[in-house]
C-alpha cells in the first residue's frame, strides 16, 4: 500500500502550526514595545511640561531594532521663547534588546 | 455577588454569539439566575438565536442613557425562567455607550444575577474593550485555524491590559473556548489540532464544540442548542463546558469522526 502514499495530501496543519508559532512570538514583542514607547511618552511629557509648556504631539518616542541592541531615540520640540538654540531637545539612548 | 463573563474573540463569526446563548441557557439549566447582555451595538443578533426578537421593547443604551429602567428592559426567556436577556440597541449611535454607564448597569446586574454574560461584538475598537472592561473572567472563542488564533493571541493581550482587572494589577482568568472543531478534517491534517492551539494561546481548555448543523438548526428556530438540541453533540460539549466554568471538574472529551461518539483524549482539564 505504500505505493499510494503519494496520492495522500501533505497536511497542511504543522505549517499552520509553525507559522503562527513564529507570527506571534514577533508580534507579542511588538505589542509590548509600543506599550513601552505610550508609556515613555507620557511620562517625558509629564517631567518636560513641569518646566515648560509643550504640545503632546510634538514628542516623539522610537525604538530601532539593531543588532545585539536597540537604540531609543526621544525627541522634544519645545516653543522658541524657552530655548534659546533651536528648540529641539534630543537625545539617544543605546540598550541591550 | 455573580459574576461578569465576557465572551470575545477579536475574529468576526466564529461563534461568540451561539456561544453566549448556550453557555447562558445551560448555566439557567443547572439553576443559576443568568443574563446574556448583548454588547454588539448596531449588529444585535443575541436575541434572534435567543428567539426573542419580538419582544424587545427597550435595550442597553437606553439604560444606560436612564431611559428606561433595567427591569423594563430585561426580557425574560420563555422556556427557561431564571435566564434573561439585555438586547443592544439596533440602530443608535455606539458612541452612546459611555464607559460609567456600562459601569452602573454591570454593577447591577451582577446585585440581580449569579452569571452576567456578555456578547462581545468582533474587533479590537471600542465595543469590545467596553464588552470586556468590567469582566471577572474571558472565554475566547477560536476556531481552529490561523487568523482566528491570531486574533484571539490579541485579545488575550487586551484583556490583559485594557481591562478593569488588568489595571488594578489583577490576573484576569481565561477560558479558552475551541468552536468549530471537525474531527475529521483535523485527524486528516488539514485542520489545526487542540493540541496545537492550546500550545500555541496557553490558556486553559474550557470545551471543544464540534461543527454540527444542529447549530445552524437552532438558530432557525430562535433558542440555543442547549435548549433544543439538548441530545446533539455540540450541546453536549456546552453543557460541559458550563459546568466547568462554574467550577466543577468534569474530564475533558475531544470530538471524533463519528458524530455523537466521543474518545478520551484527556483525562482531566489540559492546562
Ligand atoms: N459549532 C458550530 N457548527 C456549525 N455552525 C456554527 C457553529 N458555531 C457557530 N456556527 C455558525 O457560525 C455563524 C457565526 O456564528 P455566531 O454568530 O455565533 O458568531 P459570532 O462570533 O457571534 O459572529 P460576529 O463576530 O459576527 O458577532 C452562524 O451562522 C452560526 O450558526
Ligand atoms: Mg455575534
Amino acid at each position: 500500500m505504500k505505493l499510494f502514499r503519494f496520492l495522500k495530501p501533505i497536511s497542511s496543519a504543522p505549517v499552520a502550526r509553525e507559522r503562527l508559532q513564529i507570527l506571534l512570538e514577533y508580534e507579542r514583542r511588538m505589542v509590548s514595545q509600543s506599550s513601552l514607547i505610550a508609556t515613555l511618552k507620557d511620562e517625558i511629557l509629564a517631567v518636560v511640561s513641569r518646566h515648560v509648556s509643550i504640545d503632546p504631539e510634538k514628542i516623539h518616542v522610537s525604538v530601532d531594532r539593531g543588532n545585539g541592541f536597540s537604540t531609543l531615540a526621544v525627541g522634544v520640540q519645545i516653543p522658541n521663547q524657552v530655548a534659546s538654540e533651536g528648540g529641539v531637545l534630543q537625545a539617544g539612548v543605546a540598550g541591550q534588546s | 455577588m455573580g459574576k461578569v463573563i465576557v465572551v470575545t474573540s477579536g475574529k468576526g463569526g466564529v461563534g461568540k454569539t451561539t456561544s453566549t446563548a448556550a453557555l447562558g441557557a445551560a448555566l439557567a439549566r443547572m439553576g443559576h439566575n443568568v443574563v446574556v447582555v448583548d454588547f454588539d451595538v448596531g449588529l444585535r443578533n443575541l436575541d434572534l438565536v435567543m428567539g426573542a426578537e419580538r419582544r424587545v421593547v427597550f435595550d442597553l443604551i437606553n439604560v444606560v442613557q436612564g431611559v428606561a429602567k433595567l427591569p423594563q428592559a430585561l426580557i425574560r426567556d420563555k422556556r427557561l425562567d431564571t435566564l434573561y436577556l439585555l438586547p443592544a440597541s439596533q440602530t443608535r449611535d455606539k458612541d452612546a455607550l459611555t464607559e460609567e454607564g456600562i459601569a452602573r448597569v454591570i454593577f447591577d446586574l451582577r446585585s440581580r444575577f449569579d452569571w452576567v454574560i456578555c456578547d462581545s461584538p468582533a474587533g479590537i475598537e471600542r465595543g469590545a474593550t467596553l464588552a470586556m472592561r468590567f469582566a471577572d473572567e474571558a472565554v475566547i472563542v477560536t476556531n481552529p485555524e490561523v487568523s482566528s488564533v491570531r486574533d484571539s493571541d490579541r485579545i488575550i493581550g487586551l484583556l490583559d491590559s485594557k481591562t478593569e482587572k488588568a489595571e488594578r494589577g489583577e490576573r484576569m482568568a481565561k477560558h479558552l473556548l475551541i468552536s468549530r472543531f471537525d474531527p475529521g478534517r483535523a485527524a486528516r491534517g488539514e485542520m489545526l489540532n487542540i493540541q496545537d492551539v492550546l500550545e500555541i494561546l496557553s490558556i486553559p481548555l474550557l470545551g471543544v464544540i464540534p461543527e454540527s448543523e444542529e447549530v445552524l438548526r437552532a438558530s432557525n428556530l430562535g433558542a440555543p442548542i442547549t435548549i433544543c438540541g439538548q441530545q446533539s453533540a455540540p450541546a453536549h460539549a456546552y453543557m460541559d463546558a458550563a459546568r466547568r466554568l462554574a467550577g466543577e471538574e468534569i474530564e475533558m472529551l475531544i470530538p471524533t469522526e463519528k458524530v455523537g461518539f466521543f474518545t478520551k483524549i484527556f483525562g482531566r482539564r489540559a492546562a
